[in-house]
This record gives structure tokens, C-alpha cells and sequence, in this order.
């Protein structure tokens, strides 16, 4: 075997046009095979990812209350009979220009403004904590292993959970923190997770204490793979650690930047499960989130399925961009072979 | 130490595993005593959540949750488990984690085979395609999808809504469908690392694709395939967002959605609701003891391609 590797290794070309040829070497039986390989997860990833994801920027022109099916006629000139449902019918952007309308939409720029904030806090705080993390843990301190498993256990845990516990540390007149700083009397209480002013900064100390490990796990892996003797070489030039870092290690950790780049833009879109718990499934003053806005043009009485597809599209255009640059860094390198 | 080779000098200036003692520096100590603090901020929100569940409601309402404990009981735990039915909704999220995984598991490792092993026209674009979709975020598509579930109709027996909308199938189809991505995309690139000359030689030896696939190269993958399970058992266990949205009727909804009922069941008794939620986590904490490596390199097989 090895010396058959080896001999393949000196013919690349040659491999190549072999391997190719391969492929016409199937029987009829195995193309039979490799069609459906293939050809069911395709089908489960087109209908229930892919067809819904091309429906969401379409539907996002009607306007639908899920009553009747969608005509493809202007609401303008559908006209309205009372008391009857209204079929679906092509609303050209007006769900957007009411998306964006504060007025008629009073959430959405908050819900923006706070998706926002959300991944602000990703980017500098948890990210450069857990980064920080797997830097002292990867110079393999006393205790790393300890340390470690501690810092990850909050990754494991669901969201929902996360939000129960935390609970107990925001409530008002028993809680951990108002208990400590002495606010727990019924004249001074803080309301952590109610009061509009805070309750979003709340949350997202939970989200970030789970947000930290994530990162810590994913940058150690990274560190892990670093060359030891690109370390030693900076550190014979006389760079500190600080320099080392800076200057040598984290350049070479690009392809794991963009990976977290991506987990934690995409993680703050996706932002919703300490929200619903916190809210016992309710909307909360302060806690208004893109996701959150989705679910509610869904679930309930009055569906509105254009709106809330609308506010899908919103979602989909944002998350485009870390998923590009992360598709772009993967498959560069395979297409140009 | 004597003679100087490269190796010793780079081991003389590598800050080592070897050597902490040496080592106890100004910064060493700083970092320690950051790791000690962290440590205790980071374990405080479980243990605090620990030692509220094991004392008694009325006890808690009278001195607060930051007391000392007169009574450590198990009362709130066995009180939730049998006020709320626990073992249907912990079976309810088994029915739907365990299929989902191996079906997961089954099919992106078939796409993986096809795309990485055989050398067809479109096999980067199928990548994009499973991994792109992998990385949206879910409620792009729910809208779409929601009205999807409720337009697919089942025979009563799969579905007792006799929809795909709240049926355990319904949550099933849509957690694998998202999670094949992620699987496609690590298998692929694991499958990659196998010499291709394993099933060229099996070729020759006349093997069909599917036994290549089957018995030659499945085997060889079992690493990636423990670390991938490992990782969609309590990804798909921890889902939270499908259950809500996808599944109407209480109790078809699996544990850690159905959190979100208790909540509002014992919304009275905090002390019960943090013991249920405990012991929802009781799977993962299994997996987080016994399976920690496993679930760590699965995170690295996702991240280190680039």
C-alpha cells in the first residue's frame, strides 16, 4: 500500500485523469446508487430548507392572513368583502415600507437596534473572552483541565435552561444580585429582566456566559493546530507574548476567525430562546428581536404571513454576508484545483 | 541539555508543560488568579441554580434564595417529575433525537461519499449547497415552513394531527434536513483525508460503489462519526426553536421545549421549575462527563477546514 501511495504521490496528473475515468466506470447499478445518495438528503435539503428559504423572498411581496390561497392579484384591486377572509394577494413592498414605517411598526428598529447590540456584544466581549480563555489555557497553566470543563459546561446546556437558572440569579426580591447589592427590599427593588433599560443587558450577560465557552473551544482547537516552532521562532527574535500573539499566532488563525465570525453573527440573528423563556413566550418591552417578530406574525389568531416573511427576508439578507465570506475562504482553494 | 540541537533550544525557549514551578512568574500568577475567578463566575449561576432546587419553596419565599439552608430536600425534583409528567416528555425527545440523528448521520455520509470520493461535475456546488443551508438562521424559513406543515397531509396513523404540522415526523424531517449540512460538510472533508487509492484497490478488486462506500469507507470514518453524533444528539436534544413553532400540542413536545410549559405550570414554585430544568439536563450532563472529547473534536472537525 505504501508503495503504491507513494508512486501515486510523484503522478499527480496521472491520478487525476485515472479518478476521472473512474467515474465512467460505473455500472449501471451503481449509478443507480449514487443517484440516490445523493439524491434524497438533495431533496429533504430543497424542501425543507431551500424551497422555504425561496418562498419567504417571494411571499414577502402578498400579503396573506394563511385564509384561502394567494391570488396572484394586486390588494388593490382585490377589494374587501366584509366579513369574509381575504384571499392572499401581491402587496409589491408595501409590507416593507410598513416594516420599516416606525409608526405603523413601532418594533422593528428596535428589534434591529437590539439584534444589533446583540452582536456587538459578541464582538467585544464574549468573542475576546473566549479567545482570551483558550490563550492562557493553550500555555497549559495548573489546572487547565479543570478550568476548561468548567468554562465549557454552559455550551452543552439548552438555552431554555440557561434562562430558567438565570432567573433565579435576576429575581427581584430573592435573587443572587439584588440580594448581594442590597436591592431587594420592596422600595428599592431592581427589576432586572422587566425593566426596559436593562433587561436586554440582562440577557445578554446569560447569552455571553454561554457565547464564551463556544469560543474558547473553537480557538483552542485552532491554537492546537498553530506550529509550535512559528512561536519559538518569535520568541528567538525577541517578540514578547504579547507580540508573539498578535503578530504571528493570530494571523495564522484566519480560516478559525472567520468560522467564529460566522458562528457569532449568525448566532446573534438567531438570538430567540432565553428571549421566549424570559418572556414565558410573551413579548417583552426591551426584548424585541428580529426572531421574536418572525414567531409572532405566525403563531396566534391573525397571521400575517407576508409581514412575517418580510422580516425573514431582513434576516436572510444580513446573514448573507458571514455566510458568503465563510463559503468564499472554504471553497476558494477546492475551486481552483 | 549539553549539546545544542535546534529541539533543545527551542524546548529551553518554550514556555513548557514541563516546568511549571519555574514558571511561577508575575503573569503566571495573574493569569491563575484570572482562571480561579472566572471559574467561580462561570460555575456560580449552576450551583446557585443546585442549591435553590434542593430546598423547600416556602423556606426560600421567607429568607430569599441567598440564605442558609435549614432543609436540603429532593422533594422539588421527585414533586416535578411526577407533577409534570417528566418520562413522556423525556421519551418524547428520545423518539425524536434518536431517528433524527441516525438518519442525520446516514444520509449526509452517503452525500459526503459521493461528493468527496467521486469525481462528478457538481460536486462543490452541492457543498455550498447543504453547507449554505446549514447557516441560515432558522426563522428565515419558518414562515414558509410553518404554512408547508400545515399544508401536508398524513395518514392518521404516522400523525395523530394528521398533519406534518405538530407531528413528531414534521419535527424530525426538519431537524435533519438542517443538521445534514453541518454533516456533509465534516464528513466530506474527513472522507477527503482517506487515500484514495483504499477504494481504488477495492475496484479492482470488483467491489460495488455502495460496498466502497458501505464497507470500505463508512468504517474508516467512525471518528468523525462518534464526534458528529456526539454533537447533533444534544444539538437536536437542546432544540428549542422547532418544538415551539412547529408543535402546537403540549404534550407531543419534546423536554426542553416543553420547559417552557412548566414555567408556566409552576409558576409559583421557582424552587420545582429550576429542579425540572436540572433534570432535563440530565442527557446532556451525561454526554458533557462521559463524551466531552467526542463533542469538543466534533466543534474541531467543523471549524478547522479553510
Amino acid at each position: 500500500m505504501s508503495s503504491t501511495s507513494t508512486e501515486v504521490r510523484t503522478r499527480p496528473a496521472a491520478t487525476k485523469r485515472r479518478r476521472r475515468r473512474s467515474v465512467r466506470r460505473l455500472t449501471g447499478r451503481d449509478k443507480v446508487v449514487v443517484a440516490l445518495l445523493l439524491g434524497i438528503p438533495l431533496l429533504l435539503d430543497l424542501i425543507f430548507v431551500w424551497l422555504p428559504a425561496l418562498a419567504t423572498v417571494l411571499l414577502s411581496f402578498t400579503k396573506w392572513t394563511g385564509v384561502g390561497g394567494i391570488h396572484l392579484k394586486s390588494c388593490t384591486t382585490a377589494g374587501t368583502l366584509p366579513g369574509l377572509p381575504q384571499p392572499g394577494c401581491v402587496y409589491g413592498v408595501q409590507n416593507y415600507s410598513q416594516a420599516f414605517n416606525s409608526a405603523i411598526t413601532p418594533d422593528f428598529w428596535p428589534a434591529v437596534r437590539h439584534n444589533m447590540l446583540w452582536l456587538l456584544v459578541f464582538i467585544v466581549i464574549a468573542t475576546p473572552l473566549g479567545m482570551l480563555f483558550a490563550v492562557i489555557l493553550d500555555r497549559g497553566i495548573r489546572g487547565s483541565r479543570v478550568y476548561q470543563s468548567i468554562l465549557f459546561l454552559p455550551v452543552m446546556l439548552s438555552l431554555a435552561l440557561i434562562g430558567i437558572i438565570w432567573e433565579l440569579i435576576y429575581a427581584p426580591n430573592l435573587g443572587l444580585i439584588n440580594t448581594v447589592i442590597g436591592h431587594n427590599k420592596n422600595s428599592n427593588l431592581i427589576d432586572w429582566l422587566g425593566n426596559p433599560r436593562l433587561n436586554l443587558w440582562a440577557v445578554l450577560a446569560e447569552a455571553t456566559w454561554r457565547q464564551a465557552g463556544y469560543v474558547m473551544v473553537l480557538y483552542l482547537a485552532g491554537l492546537k493546530a498553530v506550529d509550535p516552532a512559528l512561536k519559538e521562532a518569535a520568541e528567538i527574535d525577541g517578540a514578547n507574548s504579547w507580540q508573539t500573539f498578535w503578530r504571528v499566532v493570530f494571523p495564522v488563525l484566519r480560516p478559525i476567525n472567520v468560522v467564529i465570525l460566522v458562528v457569532t453573527v449568525i448566532e446573534s440573528l438567531r438570538a430567540f430562546d432565553l428571549v421566549y423563556i424570559t418572556g414565558g413566550g410573551n413579548p417583552v418591552k426591551g426584548l424585541e428581536l428580529l426572531s421574536v417578530l418572525v414567531t409572532q406574525n405566525i403563531v396566534g389568531e391573525t397571521q400575517r404571513i407576508g409581514f412575517g416573511s418580510t422580516l425573514g427576508v431582513v434576516l436572510l439578507v444580513i446573514s448573507l454576508v458571514p455566510i458568503s465570506i465563510f463559503l468564499y475562504q472554504v471553497f476558494r482553494r477546492e475551486e481552483k484545483k | 541539555m549539553t549539546v545544542i540541537t535546534p529541539e533543545a533550544i527551542s524546548e529551553a525557549a518554550r514556555p513548557t508543560k514541563h516546568h511549571p514551578r519555574r514558571q511561577m512568574t508575575a503573569g503566571s500568577v495573574a493569569a491563575q488568579l484570572f482562571m480561579l475567578a472566572m471559574a467561580i463566575l462561570w460555575i456560580t449561576p449552576i450551583a446557585f441554580a443546585l442549591y435553590v432546587s434542593l430546598r423547600p419553596e416556602d423556606e426560600t419565599s421567607r429568607l430569599g434564595y441567598v440564605s442558609i439552608a435549614h432543609t436540603l430536600t429532593f422533594k422539588n425534583f421527585t414533586n416535578a417529575w411526577t407533577q409534570s409528567n417528566m418520562w413522556h416528555f423525556f421519551m418524547n425527545s428520545v423518539w425524536i433525537t434518536l431517528p433524527a440523528v441516525i438518519i442525520t448521520l446516514v444520509l449526509a455520509s452517503g452525500v459526503a461519499f459521493v461528493v468527496s470520493r467521486l469525481n462528478l461535475k457538481f460536486n462543490i456546488a452541492f457543498l455550498i449547497l447543504f453547507t449554505a443551508g446549514n447557516l441560515l438562521p432558522q426563522q428565515v424559513i419558518i414562515t414558509p415552513l410553518y404554512r408547508l406543515y400545515l399544508q401536508v397531509h398524513l395518514p392518521h396513523a404516522i400523525s395523530s394531527s394528521g398533519l406534518l404540522y405538530d407531528s413528531r415526523l414534521g419535527l424530525i424531517a426538519i431537524n435533519v434536513s438542517f443538521q445534514l449540512g453541518f454533516c456533509v460538510f465534516v464528513l466530506s472533508n474527513y472522507m477527503k483525508t482517506i487515500p484514495g487509492d483504499i477504494d481504488e484497490a477495492a475496484l479492482v478488486d470488483g467491489a460495488s460503489l455502495f460496498m466502497r462506500y458501505w464497507r470500505i469507507v463508512l468504517p474508516l470514518c467512525r471518528p468523525a462519526m462518534a464526534a458528529l453524533a456526539t454533537l447533533l444528539t444534544t444539538w437536536i436534544y437542546n432544540d428549542f426553536f422547532w418544538a415551539i413553532t412547529l408543535i402546537s400540542t403540549g404534550n407531543k413536545r419534546p423536554i426542553t421545549s416543553a420547559l417552557a410549559n412548566l414555567q408556566g405550570q409552576f409558576v409559583s414554585n421557582q424552587n420545582m421549575i429550576a429542579a425540572a430544568a436540572l433534570m432535563a439536563a440530565i442527557p446532556t450532563l451525561v454526554v458533557y462527563i462521559l463524551l466531552q472529547k467526542q463533542f469538543i473534536a466534533g466543534l474541531a472537525l467543523g471549524s478547522s477546514k479553510g
